[in-house]
């Protein structure tokens, strides 16, 4: 047993969102992944002499939708400011962020946890930022290579309040916001890509005490499993550092994924003093109550809001609930389908289960499904109205997944289908019928209870795909015609 | 026939009426300057192919009647602009190998208002500077006496123009970069309000202060390069629409003069000065005694806020991307370290130096953040002003034209040229220095400065001083 039952962890997240835009925050250049090195960088993303940055407006939507999902003030006035260190793969020898006048003032993150509760997450600030170029070192030997495509990329940094006690909680609510970024259009979520890292604030204290420990930053973790695994070690590391009677340094940490631990970042990789001040080359930027409204009222249902319509409208479970609302996609998917199908547990757990299974099996995006929510919907009614089984929808279904074709045709041929099966199956009971004549004679006796038996029988010999309420009518059809 | 000192104007009718093409002006004002680059070193860069083949160009336009007030006249800019295809060295080391890959706006709408751009003049480095000294390119010297400074960092655009090469030349004034070269060198230099003309493609030294202007003889060309220049600028989010109309605009009547803040003047500079203002109340104008109230701290806060600006906007300058890159090995700091210790002179260090000090932190309130109170002070001072007066008047600059190298042993020496200049700067107001007299053989220059988008009141008095007085038809005497 550890001492980690005396110990509390005290975690806050900076997240760096990369939005959407395509233009970057302050040039014309296209933001994106898939250009030749240093092809999507403009002379202002180079920081050419005499060059000016001016402000793309619709970075400004973007960080206002998120601000209005987590309730947040919006700020009427913000300011740009200037960050200075050199860096190979920053042009200007400094970044442009914003210090104290950020766009997004305090909000909450209703979190997720693992077991269904809702931890609400206060969120400080999210601010607007440009984010940097790569540096390339393993493209030629013994050189360091730059691409600037990345730089100016606009970035929107949320930083939450030091209120999280776990990594499990840490890791939730990365995916919480990786789950509202998208929902809200405004990143594309791919985190293999950079679209959206990591920076973990961490530090331990006895339970009990109001005193905050000192704190580690971890940087740039880019997956919800890394961000929990870089805590994990980073928190038994500080307790046992502490336990030692070791003190504990405020430093920058990395997180190596190949040894599954953390590591102090070279000192000269940061520094401790960026000389802030405001940015010159820009003005405050002013935000109207008018453009707020304008923006509010494309906001969309968001997921936490679904989520409990779910559970207390539609009567989903918890976990049914969450799982359609994970992104916006599945949760659109699902809305659809109970448009043409008002069967809503029916259709929820056809997407969380077959249509989530058959998505895993090829490797597809909700969006790529070759079922729309239109074709489910009406295969689902049919259940749902009682003109075929489970079974035969599931048949339709994967038929259409599979070959195309229209929802008709597809239950048009299902049912030829069902039809010669049909025949298939009274000769299999009138076999199991002639091929125990004694319990055949307990049943006509009026012993019903022995039906269950030939159900059975009949379910095995046909290796549990018949169905079970057709077995019961051929059944009966058969014993009437032996009863003249 | 030479064309040596025409202005705007006169190139203009020689041109209309035929008697001149813009090809033979240039070639005339080309081989002007071949005759002079070495006695004054005002040029850094001669474009003669691109500068005949746009004469030509604007020949053709003449000859199908679409003509500008700038068609075919031949002009200079400050080599802090950019040029496509053109180097653009600022006069520094570090950007010695720099060509231009985009036309800085100001460049962009110069050409397209037709004029022809015969190359590209000498400046302190950076812009940093009041001598000219600071150049990669060695000093200018000043046409009216050639032991002597011509001022700067505009120093090459006024002394080219004082020399009678060009008409015009762009130039920058950062704390007083076109005032106080054009009053060194008796010509007529105009600042316009800060946002007016636009910066990009303008190399920065510091953002809230950079103001790009001209260098002209005379207030009417400048007011003829104000039009073709100004306006908004999508690439510059600091730069505004175009000035008021002439229909809300009023003659100036009454002049402020705070004659306090002139009192150790030079009694060569102040009775110039004296005698300016007594033309001008002779001529009608009232004459009002103002206060800046803040005016003897503005040096100090100039200094604060440019520097601070000048060490990020000189951040870019790591031997990365362009520029001076060191052939010193080692890692990638030794490599920032050494680029920009061979690339930039000390002036340029001793500024950037200065900047990163005051943003450091424990010392951004005291310094910083202060001199951004002091500026707000400043501005106020002479908003309180304009309520009374409609412009104000003051001396350019604390002395005429000094000798070469007399100021290198005190760098504060050289910044208290400044100091009739920056408190202006730092309002951001516009403000022309037009020539008012001789101190013996050097010109002195008084400044007239308007409130907020009060161009045309200051054009329209330079105008009216211009046309009562001839000191701006005075011409200095070269040695052939």
């Amino acid at each position: 047993m550890t001492y980690e039952s005396r110990w509390e962890a005290v975690i806050g997240l900076e997240l760096h969102v990369q939005l959407n835009t395509a233009a970057k925050i302050f040039s014309s250049a296209p933001v994106g992944v898939g250009f030749a090195p240093n092809q999507a960088a403009s002379i202002v993303d180079l920081a050419f002499p005499g060059t000016l940055p001016v402000l793309n407006q619709e970075v400004l939507v973007k960080a206002i939708r998120f601000g209005l999902a987590i309730t947040a003030d919006i700020a009427s006035q913000c300011r740009f400011d200037r960050k200075s260190y050199f860096y190979p793969d920053l042009p200007k020898g400094y970044q442009i962020t914003q210090l104290n006048e950020p766009i997004v003032g305090r909000g909450t993150l209703n979190v997720q946890l693992d077991d269904g509760s809702i931890k609400p997450v206060d969120i400080t600030r999210a601010h607007l930022e440009e984010d940097a170029g790569k540096s390339v070192h393993d493209r030629y030997p013994g050189q360091t290579a730059i691409d600037l495509n990345r730089a100016g990329t606009p970035l929107l940094e949320i930083v939450t309040e030091p209120q999280l006690h776990s990594p499990e909680e840490a890791a939730a609510c990365f995916r919480q916001l990786h789950t509202l970024v998208t929902w809200l259009g405004i990143c594309d979520g791919n985190l293999n890509e950079g679209s959206m890292r990591c920076d973990a604030n961490v530090s331990v204290r006895l339970k009990g005490n109001s005193k905050l420990g000192e704190r580690t930053e971890i940087k740039n973790i880019n997956s919800f499993r890394f961000v929990q695994k870089a805590l994990q070690f980073e928190i038994q590391r500080q307790i046992a550092a502490l336990e030692r009677g070791d003190t504990l340094i405020q430093e920058t940490r990395l997180y190596d994924v190949a040894r599954d631990e953390t590591r102090p970042m070279r000192e000269k990789e940061f520094s401790d003093d960026y000389r802030y001040f405001p940015d010159p080359d820009l003005l405050p930027v002013s935000i109207s109550e008018d453009l707020i409204h304008q923006i509010r009222e494309t906001m969309p249902e968001l997921p936490a809001v679904r989520r409990e319509r779910y559970v207390a409208d539609l009567l989903l479970d918890d976990s049914t609930a969450a799982r359609l609302t994970r992104n916006r996609e599945t949760s659109d998917y699902f809305e659809r389908t109970i448009d043409r199908c008002p069967n809503p547990k029916l259709a929820a757990n056809w997407i969380v289960g077959v249509v989530s299974a058959a998505l895993n099996k090829d490797i597809l995006s909700i969006e790529q499904a070759p079922v729309n929510p239109d074709e489910l919907g009406e295969i689902l009614l049919q259940v749902d109205n009682g003109s075929i089984t489970q079974t035969a929808a599931r048949q339709v279904f994967q038929s259409l997944w599979s070959n195309g074709g229209s929802v008709e045709e597809a239950l048009a041929s299902q049912k030829r289908t069902h039809n010669a099966d049909d025949s298939h199956l009274r000769t299999i009971v009138q076999s199991i019928l002639d091929s125990h004549p004694k319990q055949l004679e307990q049943l006509k006796g009026g012993r019903k209870k022995i039906a269950g038996f030939f159900v059975g029988q009949i379910m095995k010999e046909t290796g549990g795909s018949a169905d079970p309420r057709r077995v019961n009518e051929i059944l009966s059809d058969l014993l009437l015609d032996e009863d003249p | 026939m030479s064309y040596q000192f025409h202005t705007i104007e006169e190139f203009r009718d020689l041109l209309d009426s035929r008697q001149a093409s813009s090809v033979e002006l240039t070639k005339d004002c080309l081989q002007r300057i071949r005759n002079t680059s070495e006695l004054v070193n005002c040029f850094v860069a001669v474009h003669e192919e691109r500068a005949l083949a746009a004469a030509q160009r604007a020949d053709q336009d003449m000859a199908n009647g679409t003509t500008g007030p700038l068609t075919g006249i031949p002009i200079a800019h400050k080599d802090v602009f950019c040029v496509e295809g053109e180097a653009t060295t600022c006069c520094s080391k570090m950007l010695a190998s720099f060509v231009a890959p985009y036309n800085a706006t100001i460049v962009e709408r110069l050409s397209q208002a037709g004029a022809v751009c015969v190359g590209k003049t000498n400046m302190d480095e950076f812009a940093m500077g009041s001598s000219n000294e600071t150049s990669s390119f060695g000093p200018v010297k000043n046409p009216w006496n050639l032991e002597r400074v011509p001022g700067g960092s505009s120093g090459g655009s006024a002394a080219a123009v004082a020399a009678g090469l060009v008409p015009a030349c762009t130039g920058s004034d950062t704390g007083g970069s076109i005032r106080q070269p054009a009053s060194f060198c008796g010509v007529t230099g105009f600042k316009p309000s800060y946002g007016l003309n636009s910066r990009f493609g303008m190399v920065a030294f510091a953002s809230s202060l950079d103001h790009p202007g001209t260098l002209t003889r005379t207030a009417s060309e400048a007011e003829i390069m104000l039009k073709a220049m100004s306006g908004h600028d999508k690439n510059d989010s600091t730069s505004v629409a175009s000035v008021p109309s002439q229909a809300e605009f009023q003659q100036p009547r009454v002049l402020g003069y705070p004659a306090r803040l002139f009192s150790n003047l030079p009694s060569a500079i102040s009775s110039c000065l004296d005698t300016a203002i007594r033309t001008l109340e002779e001529s009608g104008y009232r004459i009002v005694e103002i206060d800046i109230p803040h005016f003897d701290v503005a040096v100090a806060t100039y200094y604060v806020i440019s520097c601070a600006e000048a060490s990020t906007n000189l951040s870019r300058y790591d031997g990365i991307r362009y520029g001076h890159r060191s052939e010193h090995r080692g890692g990638v700091t030794e490599m920032f370290e050494h680029s920009r210790s061979e690339g930039f002179g000390t002036e340029v260090k001793r500024r950037i130096l200065t900047g990163t000090f005051v943003l450091s932190v424990g010392y951004f309130d005291a310094y910083y953040l202060k001199a951004q109170k002091i500026r707000r002070l400043i501005r106020d001072d002479y908003r309180k002003a304009f309520e009374s007066v409609d412009l104000i008047l003051s001396p350019s600059t604390p002395t005429t034209a000094f000798g070469l190298e007399q100021m290198d042993r005190d760098p504060t020496e050289m910044y208290r040229q400044d100091e009739f200049t920056v408190p202006v700067s730092l309002s951001g107001l516009p403000s022309m220095s037009v020539p008012c007299g001789f101190a013996g053989e050097l010109p002195v220059g008084m400044q007239l400065i308007g409130p907020h988008f009060g161009e045309a009141s200051v054009i329209a008095l330079g105008k009216a001083f211009q046309s009562i007085t001839d000191w701006h038809t005075k011409r200095p005497i070269l040695p052939s």
